[in-house]
């Protein structure tokens, strides 16, 4: 590393452009943001910036408050439902033989590289009323009404199950959101984990079962605190993107699943409230700040997993 | 098969750390990659279904291929999303590694609120910089009314804002492994500043940069929440016009577009995994 003084043409070259590009196309819209969020609504299009603090106010209402409760709460469920998925898919491949650990891990990326969207609308599909999953369990109340009459019992069977399927609705509620967040953000949480799994040493683990822990106890007093700083990592890192999704919610939730990012696009497109909108996206942004902070308070001198 | 697998396992008795093999997570991991992947290969394989209610099997059939092929507005903003795609490549890929090189080479006051506003496309939600850019450039009041090509530079400018961040992060991974020796022999022997960077940097580079540009390209190409915001009604990209199409219900065609972007990225990733293990083994 030099000092920049020494090739000074070199080190303004380089710097100049990116620098330019950031400032003028990321610093200046996020200031403009910043700026109109402490205007007022003046017709239309006019926004006249008067300082008022009346759009944060706005935002703690009972209404946006509960949605900002209900976002919280749907994407701390859906972190820590990835958490527990993650944390044994991620020790199962350290674990695994040698060569089959980067195949595992690239069948654990690869749905990530597909598009969002696309992601998003095979699950549709799939749970939709008429979708397979319904359709699968459509089949199997068919197959059971069968065995019943097969063994002389089919007025039970259609008392007990019903005579005609009722098709499950899984889309378009908070579960289905749940689930989709879940199934987009799944890499987030296990790279973190198995980097920091991986990085464990083996002789504790060892001393623990020599010294007669089971394995439910090894994993509980030995794995999950060595491990600690990883999944933190894994949560917030996986928490941040979950808070502030907007594709998922919007496609597979219901009138009452609506989080924080859906409520910031309606004021910018159906109702036109830009200065409470970008109010609303700065609180979005202190709290993803917050969870950074806090997670490199938690993991600070520790090595959060991310490096791997 | 099965007795000479019964076999080894016999002589390879799973040791208490091999979690590989107990049964348990074995299971969970089963059902994470069912669940991963079930949805997207029954899109795949209900994009050739001959049935328009798509969800019994009815015989093989392209015909979705080609009424996606002739859906105008599909086409349309299948070329405008690629189109977008290698602008924002070739230009993210620049400017990421001038920050790369920068952040890599030099020291210099204020490095860590460089590095740290560097990263700040990466971590900041989606969302916060779609509106963002949907108020700036109604703000500078872009043109709406430009010719084809002139019309997505909006979208573009937004691609590369968030993209060259994330390529800058993969070249400068790159760099960490460069051989500052080679550079100064390279002076010894009489190079000036820009033949170090022509005949022994770039060169070296290579192989991040292709795979920094192939992150910015899928980057781009996935793109939804930001070109949602900054796309007009004559600039519809890809993921915009599904989600538009999304909205009103699901159909083949919708299954057998999605499956070709599918098979691009696949490609794509491929070829980047491809080039960054062949530079890799190179070099050890």
């Amino acid at each position: 590393m030099e000092h920049w003084r020494r090739y000074p043409r070199v080190f303004w070259t380089v710097l100049s452009a990116p620098t330019f590009w950031l400032a003028v196309f990321f610093i200046i819209p996020l200031t403009l943001i910043w700026v109109y969020s402490f205007g007022e609504k003046r017709g239309i299009v006019d926004i006249e910036i008067t300082g008022t603090l009346a759009n944060y106010i706005r935002a703690f209402e009972p209404v946006y408050l509960q949605i900002f409760t209900k976002s919280l709460w749907i994407a701390i469920v859906s972190t820590f439902i990835c958490l527990a998925v993650g944390l044994p898919v991620a020790l199962t491949i350290v674990y695994a033989p040698k060569r089959w650990k980067p195949v595992l891990l690239m069948l654990v990326i690869l749905p990530f590289w597909t598009n969002l969207l696309i992601r998003t609308y095979a699950l549709i599909a799939v749970l939709r009323t008429r979708g397979y999953v319904n359709f699968g369990l459509e089949w199997l109340h068919d197959q059971a009404l069968w065995l019943f009459q097969l063994v002389g019992m089919g007025p039970i069977g259609i008392q007990l199950l019903g005579e005609r399927f009722e098709p499950l609705e899984m889309l378009y509620n908070n579960g289905a959101v749940i689930i989709g967040l879940v199934y987009v953000h799944l890499p987030f949480m296990v790279l973190p984990l198995y980097a920091a799994l991986e990085r464990l040493d083996r002789s504790y683990l060892e001393a623990s079962l020599d010294l007669g822990a089971g394995q439910l106890r090894t994993f509980f007093l030995i794995i999950v605190p060595l491990a600690m700083p990883g999944i933190v990592s894994g949560l917030i890192i996986t928490f941040i993107p979950v808070l502030g999704s907007f594709l998922t919610p919007d496609l597979l939730g219901g009138p009452d699943s609506t989080m924080i990012a859906n409520i910031i696009e309606r004021q910018f497109k159906s109702a036109n409230d830009w200065p409470f909108g970008a109010a609303l996206s700065f609180l979005l942004m202190y709290l993803t700040f917050g969870a950074l902070a806090l997670r490199a308070y938690l993991t600070r001198g520790k090595g959060g997993g991310l490096e791997a | 098969m099965f007795k000479m697998w019964r076999k080894w396992r016999k002589e390879h008795p799973a040791g208490p750390l091999d979690y590989a093999r107990k049964w348990p997570l074995q299971l969970t991991m089963l059902a994470t990659f069912v669940f991963l992947y079930a949805p997207i290969v029954i899109l795949i394989a209900f994009s050739f279904n001959d049935s328009r209610r798509n969800i019994v099997w009815r015989g093989f059939t392209l015909k979705y291929y080609e009424k996606a092929m002739a859906n105008d507005g599909l086409i349309e903003a299948f070329v405008n999303s690629l189109t977008i795609a290698f602008v924002s490549t070739i230009v993210s890929t620049i400017l990421g590694a001038m920050v790369a090189i920068l952040l890599w080479r030099f020291r210099f006051p204020g490095k860590p609120a460089y590095e740290g506003t560097m990263a700040l496309p990466i971590v900041i939600p989606e969302i916060c910089m779609g509106v963002a850019m949907l108020a700036f450039f109604a703000r500078i009041g872009w043109p709406t009314d430009l010719i084809w090509p002139l019309n997505l530079g909006n979208i573009i400018i937004a691609h590369i804002s968030f993209s060259f961040p994330f390529a800058a992060v993969v070249i400068r991974a790159r760099l960490a492994g460069f051989n500052r020796e080679l550079e100064e022999a390279a002076r010894d022997l009489g190079a000036n500043e820009w033949e170090v960077y022509r005949d022994i940097l770039i060169p070296y580079l290579r192989p991040g940069l292709v795979a920094g540009g192939l992150l910015a390209f899928t980057l781009s190409l996935d793109d939804f929440v930001i070109t949602f915001f900054t796309s007009g009604p004559e600039t519809v990209t890809f993921p915009v016009k599904v989600y538009s199409m999304v909205r009103f219900s699901v159909t083949p065609e919708v299954n057998a577009a999605s499956t070709v972007l599918i098979v691009i990225t696949l490609v794509l990733t491929a070829v980047a995994l491809w080039m960054q293990n062949r530079s890799s083994s190179k070099n050890d």
